[in-house]
C-alpha cells in the first residue's frame, strides 16, 4: 500500500485465535474482576426473598423471572468494560485499523464477554435455582431458555457498548440504551420457563430465542462494526 | 440535472434550508392550528357522545392521533437516518435527531391519555398490555435516541451515532410487539379491545380525520423549526445566520 512490504495477511483463523489468546489472558490476569458478575447475580438473587418474604409457593412462582433479571443486569454491568480498555490503551484503533473484518474481531471479543460473564452464571443456574426453589423440572427449560438468550444479550449489547465507546461517563446512558433492546430477549426467555411452569408447550419460545439468536450472531458483529466506525471517526 | 433532484441538493445546504424552514414552518403551524381547532370542537361539542362509553370516549380524538403521530415519527426518523448515514447528508442528520423529541412528546400523550381514557373504561391507569407495553418501549428508543444524541460533544458523530441506534431500534419494534403479544397469550391477560376507527360511524369520524391531519402537520412545522435551530447552532459564526437571524456584525 503506502509503500510499505506488503505483509501477507493473517488468515481469519490464526486472527481469531490471537485475539482469543489475548483477550482471556487479560481476564484471567484479573482473576478477581472476572468473579464480580457472579457475585452481583447472587446478591440480586438474594435480594428478592429477602423483600418479599420466603415463602416457598411464591417464590417458586417468581424465580424464572427473576434468575432471568439478575443474569441480564449482570450482564448489563459489564457491557461497559467490552471496549473500554481496548479504547483506553490503543489497541482498538489498531483492530479498527486491521486487515482483518472488524466484524470478525468484535465477534470474537463478544464470545470472550459471554465466556466469562454469562458461561459461569449458567453453570451455576442449578443452584440458584435451588436458592429460589424453583421446580426441578422447571430446570431444562430455565437452562435452555439462558443458554440461547445469554448470547444473544452479548451480542445485543455489543452493539450499545460499540456506540457509546466514544463517551466517558456513560454508565446509565448504556443501560437506557440497552434494556429496551434486551426486552424481547427477555419476554421470550422468562415466558419460556413461565409457560413451561403452567404446562403449556414452550419449546416454541426456545424456537424464537435461537432463531433470533442465528439472525442476531450474523448480524450483531457487522452492526457493532459499523457502531465503532461511527463512534470512533 | 432533474429539477427534482436539483432542489433536493439546493434545500440540503445549510443557509437555503434555513430559508426554506423560516419560510414553511409557520404555515405548517397555520394549517395544524386549525385542524386541530376544527377537530378538537367536533369532538368536544358536535360528536354525540358513545352509547358505552359516554363522555369519556372522546379522549379517542386525542389518543389515537397521537399514537399514530408516535409510530410514525420513528418511522420518518428512520428514514432520515438511513440517508443521513448513507449519504452523510447533514440536513439529513438535523431533520432526523429534530424528529426524536416530538416523537417522544406525542408518545408520552399517548401515555398519558390512554391512561387516563382507560381510567373510567378499564377501570385502572395502567395494564401490561401489548400496546401500552410496545408503547412504553418506543418511548425508552425515543430517549435512548436523545440521551446519546446529547452524550457525544461533536455534533455530527453524535447525530450518526443516534441515526444508528433509530435504526436498530426500528428493528426492534415489531420484535417487541410481536414478543409481548406473544408472551400475553401465556398470561391470562386481560382482553382488552381498542376502539377501531374502521368501526366508526361516519359521523365521529371526522373529527379524528381532522386531528390527524392536525398532528400531522403540527410535526411538519415542528420539524422544520427544530430542524432549523439544529442548522443554526451548528453554523454560527458564519455569516449567512449573522445575517439570518439580523444580527450585525458588531453585535456579534
Amino acid at each position: 500500500m503506502n509503500g510499505l512490504p506488503a505483509s501477507p495477511t493473517p488468515s481469519l483463523m490464526a486472527c481469531a485465535r490471537a485475539q482469543l489468546e489475548r483477550d482471556l489472558r487479560l481476564v484471567w490476569r484479573r482473576r478477581g474482576d472476572a468473579m464480580q458478575p457472579v457475585l452481583f447475580a447472587l446478591m440480586v438473587i438474594a435480594l428478592f426473598p429477602l423483600a418479599l418474604g420466603n415463602e416457598s409457593p411464591m417464590l417458586a412462582r417468581i424465580a424464572p423471572g427473576v434468575l432471568w433479571v439478575a443474569v441480564l443486569l449482570a450482564g448489563l454491568l459489564t457491557l461497559d468494560a467490552l471496549f473500554r480498555s481496548d479504547l483506553e490503551d490503543g489497541s482498538l484503533e489498531q483492530l479498527l485499523l486491521s486487515p482483518v473484518p472488524l466484524a470478525w474481531l468484535i465477534a470474537m471479543r463478544v464470545a470472550v464477554h459471554w465466556t466469562v460473564t454469562s458461561l459461569p452464571l449458567l453453570v451455576l443456574t442449578p443452584f440458584f435455582a435451588e436458592l429460589l426453589q424453583l421446580p426441578r423440572d422447571l430446570l431444562a427449560p430455565m437452562m435452555l431458555s439462558l443458554a440461547l438468550g445469554t448470547p444473544l444479550l452479548s451480542l445485543i449489547g455489543a452493539v450499545v457498548a460499540a456506540l457509546t465507546v466514544g463517551i466517558r461517563r456513560s454508565g446509565m446512558l448504556l443501560a437506557v440504551l440497552a434494556l429496551p433492546l434486551f426486552l424481547p430477549v427477555l419476554v421470550f426467555g422468562a415466558g419460556a420457563v413461565v409457560a413451561a411452569a403452567q404446562g403449556l408447550p414452550w419449546m416454541g419460545a426456545i424456537y424464537l430465542l435461537a432463531a433470533g439468536l442465528a439472525a442476531c450472531l450474523v448480524l450483531a458483529p457487522l452492526a457493532a462494526a459499523t457502531a465503532l466506525r461511527i463512534a470512533l471517526t | 440535472m432533474n429539477r427534482l433532484i436539483l432542489w433536493f441538493n439546493k434545500t440540503g445546504s445549510p443557509p437555503l434550508f434555513d430559508r426554506f424552514a423560516a419560510r414553511w414552518a409557520p404555515w405548517c403551524f397555520a394549517v395544524a392550528f386549525m385542524g386541530l381547532a376544527i377537530g378538537i370542537y367536533g369532538a368536544l361539542y358536535s360528536v354525540p357522545a358513545d352509547y358505552k362509553q359516554g363522555e369519556s370516549f372522546r379522549i379517542l380524538y386525542i389518543h389515537v392521533p397521537a399514537a399514530w403521530m408516535s409510530l410514525f415519527i420513528f418511522i420518518v426518523m428512520a428514514t432520515q437516518a438511513v440517508i443521513a448515514l448513507v449519504w452523510r447528508i447533514k440536513a439529513c442528520e438535523n431533520l432526523a435527531m429534530a424528529c426524536a423529541p416530538i416523537g417522544a412528546a406525542f408518545t408520552i400523550i399517548t401515555l398519558a391519555s390512554g391512561s387516563i381514557w382507560g381510567k373510567p373504561t378499564w377501570g385502572t391507569w395502567w395494564t401490561w398490555d401489548p400496546r401500552l407495553t410496545s408503547e412504553l418501549v418506543l418511548l425508552f428508543l425515543y430517549v435512548g435516541v436523545i440521551g446519546l444524541y446529547n452524550a457525544i460533544e461533536d455534533r455530527r458523530a453524535a447525530a450518526r451515532a443516534a441515526c444508528f441506534l433509530a435504526l436498530v431500534g426500528l428493528v426492534n419494534v415489531p420484535i417487541v410487539h410481536f414478543a409481548v403479544e406473544w408472551w400475553n397469550t401465556l398470561h391470562q391477560g386481560e382482553t382488552i379491545r381498542l376502539i377501531g376507527p374502521s368501526k366508526m360511524d361516519p359521523s365521529m369520524m371526522w373529527p379524528l380525520l381532522a386531528t390527524a391531519l392536525g398532528t400531522k402537520f403540527w410535526f411538519l412545522g415542528s420539524l422544520l423549526q427544530r430542524a432549523r435551530v439544529l442548522n443554526l447552532e451548528q453554523e454560527s459564526g458564519k455569516d449567512w445566520v449573522r445575517n439570518s437571524v439580523g444580527m450585525s456584525n458588531s453585535e456579534y
